[in-house]
Parts: C-alpha cells; sequence; structure tokens
C-alpha cells in the first residue's frame, strides 16, 4: 500500500511550495464529490486528510438562525448566524480523467438547509459512526436520506472501542439491507478506500440501466 | 439517456439570492472550476484582483477559491461571477460534458478507485 499519491498523480499537481495552491491537472478532468459526514469527533477530518492528495482546505459556511444559508452575513447585521466547518480533499484518479472532491461536513440535524446546499450534485455520503455511540448516527442519516443521496455506513473503530459484530451495528442503526456497512481506521488509507470503493459501487448499483440508444 | 433523481441543474444560492450568471456562463457551483481567461479588466481591485490572480496559473474549483482567499463561499460566487461576466474568467461545469452522473461514469470512478489499492 503505498501512501503517496501515485506518480502519474504527482506530475500532473506537480510540486508547489507548502501553501501554493494545487492546481487542476490540465486534463479537463470530470469532477465527482462525495460527502463524508457524522457526529462531531467521529473522524470525518482525519478520513478526508487521510485520503486527499492535497493540504485539506477549509471554510466556514453561515446559516441564519432560521436556517436558511446567507449570502453574507455582514449584510444582516443583528441576525444570529450559526457557522458550520467544511473541511475538503481532493483525489486525482484515472490519470486526470476524474477528479473526486471529499467533503467533510458535521451531521446535525439543525444544519439540513446548509447541507442540502452543500451536497447538491454529490453522488452519495459515507455516514462516519462510533459504536461507542451508535445513536449519534442518526441525524446524519436523516439529512442524508432527506437530501436523497445513497450512502454507507463506515465503523470508526478507536482504540477503546469494545468488540461488536457488524450484525449488530446493522441492526442498531436499522439499515436497509442494501445499505453497505464497512469497517475501518480513519487515519489508515487502505480501509478508507475500501469504504470510497463500497460507496461507489452503491452508487452505481442504485443508478438506473441505461436505454440501448 | 437517464436522469440521476433529484439533481438540480441550478444552484439554490443562486435561484433563491437572484444572481443569475450572464448569458453564455454558467451557474456557479462549488465544483465550477474557475481559470483566468484574459486581463483583468481596469478599476477591478481587491478581492476580485486577489481571485483572478489565484486562479492565472491554472485552474482551482470555486471552492477551493474560496478556501485560499478566505472568503465565503457565497462571496466568491459573487466575484467569480463579476470576473466571467466580463470575460476575465473562464468558468467550466464539474462534468464537461453538463451530462449527468451515469453508470458509464459511475464505473470508471469506481475502477480508478480500485486502481489506488
Ligand atoms: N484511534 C483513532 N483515533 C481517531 C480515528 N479517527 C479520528 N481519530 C481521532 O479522533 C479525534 C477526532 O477526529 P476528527 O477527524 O477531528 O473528527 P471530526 O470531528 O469528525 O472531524 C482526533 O483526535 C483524531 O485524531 C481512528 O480511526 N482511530
Ligand atoms: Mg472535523
Amino acid at each position: 500500500m503505498d501512501f503517496a499519491p501515485s506518480s502519474s498523480n504527482a506530475a500532473l499537481l506537480g510540486d508547489g511550495p507548502a501553501g501554493a495552491p494545487a492546481y487542476l491537472p490540465p486534463t479537463d478532468p470530470i469532477l465527482m464529490k462525495l460527502m463524508v459526514t457524522g457526529p462531531f469527533g467521529v473522524g470525518k477530518t482525519t478520513f478526508v486528510r487521510t485520503l486527499s492528495e492535497i493540504p485539506t482546505l477549509h471554510t466556514e459556511e453561515t446559516m441564519t438562525a432560521a436556517g436558511a444559508p446567507v449570502d453574507d452575513v455582514s449584510r444582516t447585521p443583528g441576525k444570529t448566524a450559526t457557522t458550520v466547518a467544511v473541511d475538503f480533499g481532493r483525489l486525482t484518479l484515472a490519470d486526470g480523467d476524474f477528479v473526486l472532491y471529499l467533503f467533510g461536513t458535521p451531521g446535525q440535524r439543525r444544519f439540513l438547509p446548509l447541507w442540502e446546499d452543500l451536497a447538491r450534485g454529490a453522488l452519495g455520503a459515507l455516514v462516519l459512526v462510533d459504536t461507542r455511540r451508535l445513536a449519534d448516527a442518526f441525524d446524519a442519516m436523516d439529512l442524508i436520506e432527506e437530501a436523497g443521496l445513497p450512502y454507507t455506513v463506515a465503523v470508526n473503530r478507536f482504540p477503546d472501542t469494545p468488540p461488536i459484530a457488524l450484525d449488530a451495528v446493522r441492526a442498531a442503526l436499522d439499515l436497509d439491507p442494501a445499505t453497505p456497512l464497512v469497517e475501518l481506521d480513519a487515519r489508515v488509507r487502505e480501509g478508507c478506500v475500501d469504504a470510497l470503493i463500497a460507496l461507489t459501487q452503491h452508487v452505481l448499483d442504485r443508478l438506473p440501466q441505461e436505454s440501448a440508444p | 439517456m437517464t436522469t440521476p433523481p433529484r439533481r438540480r441543474l441550478v444552484p439554490a444560492y443562486l435561484a433563491t439570492h437572484g444572481r443569475t450568471a450572464a448569458a453564455g456562463t454558467r451557474p456557479l457551483d462549488r465544483l465550477s472550476v474557475l481559470h483566468a481567461a484574459a486581463d483583468l479588466p481596469a478599476g477591478l481591485g481587491g478581492e476580485h484582483r486577489q481571485l483572478w490572480e489565484l486562479v492565472r496559473p491554472g485552474a482551482l474549483t470555486l471552492a477551493e477559491a474560496a478556501a485560499h482567499l478566505r472568503l465565503p463561499v457565497s462571496a466568491t460566487v459573487f466575484i467569480a461571477a463579476d470576473l466571467a461576466e466580463r470575460g476575465a474568467l473562464s468558468v467550466r461545469a464539474p462534468i464537461p460534458s453538463a451530462q449527468p452522473v451515469n453508470r458509464d461514469l459511475a464505473e470508471r470512478l469506481l475502477s480508478g478507485l480500485r486502481a489506488l489499492k
């Protein structure tokens, strides 16, 4: 398992100085987006950092108390605004044919309007869960279902996580039998890649067969 | 060709806040690809100049540009739309052919991911 980007990716991306923007490869790639969500502290930022070929980027998205995304807080002085942190990273695939963006966002239900805006156009979502507090994942699962995205659930194992069978997790989360459930350590690349493969396979399974031309 | 479920063509912030892209330019999304196209028009400075200079050496998505400039995504949408209207910025959609995500694309993405292993 190689932790560095493949040599072809490195060549396409160049070796800019630290902090300089990593420009897109000049291959006119198709860009796709996957959401990475779940409760606070479950490992979303870690997951995105593990997979991203660029230093992860961060935006703060603002939402008014009423829940609507706002254009600019400065234009609505006096309104309380909630800030939602978004971490995102990027992965170049297939020699520059694709660039996959991973958007790590908290999965609290009150972020719904902003979450739907962030998720628009996403192929699917990965929900990270901590088996010591499984119920904390329900909000994220609700958000994703409301946004109409296919998803996969990944158990992020921590050192003090008591052993629990995936079947028990599936039952506790009341997952649809077709929803993939995987296990990973968000710090280890291989399992993170496997989770994206499981999610993408699930996305593919749900896309309609193309009718003959 | 089939349409994917619930995929809107116009981002909600454009639909709800009334900022429409000029004729011939694309609606702006977090994954719109921005690249400087021509000289910076006279009279544009500040954040317009910063965005234009950022994407002069190469292309970045709108979300990445916002993060580098430490600007809100919504503000970056406005600035990018201004620059695009004046021809100083080229904007392309995340999927160049503007086709929806279909099985062919998902299969190619899957094999790209498998090749990482
Ligand atoms: N042992 C272990 N620690 C992890 C793992 N994933 C995340 N962490 C740690 O858990 C904490 C929260 O992770 P973070 O990625 O910031 O969570 P987020 O709030 O979901 O973005 C950090 O201190 C991480 O280093 C994991 O798989 N194993
Ligand atoms: Mg985080």
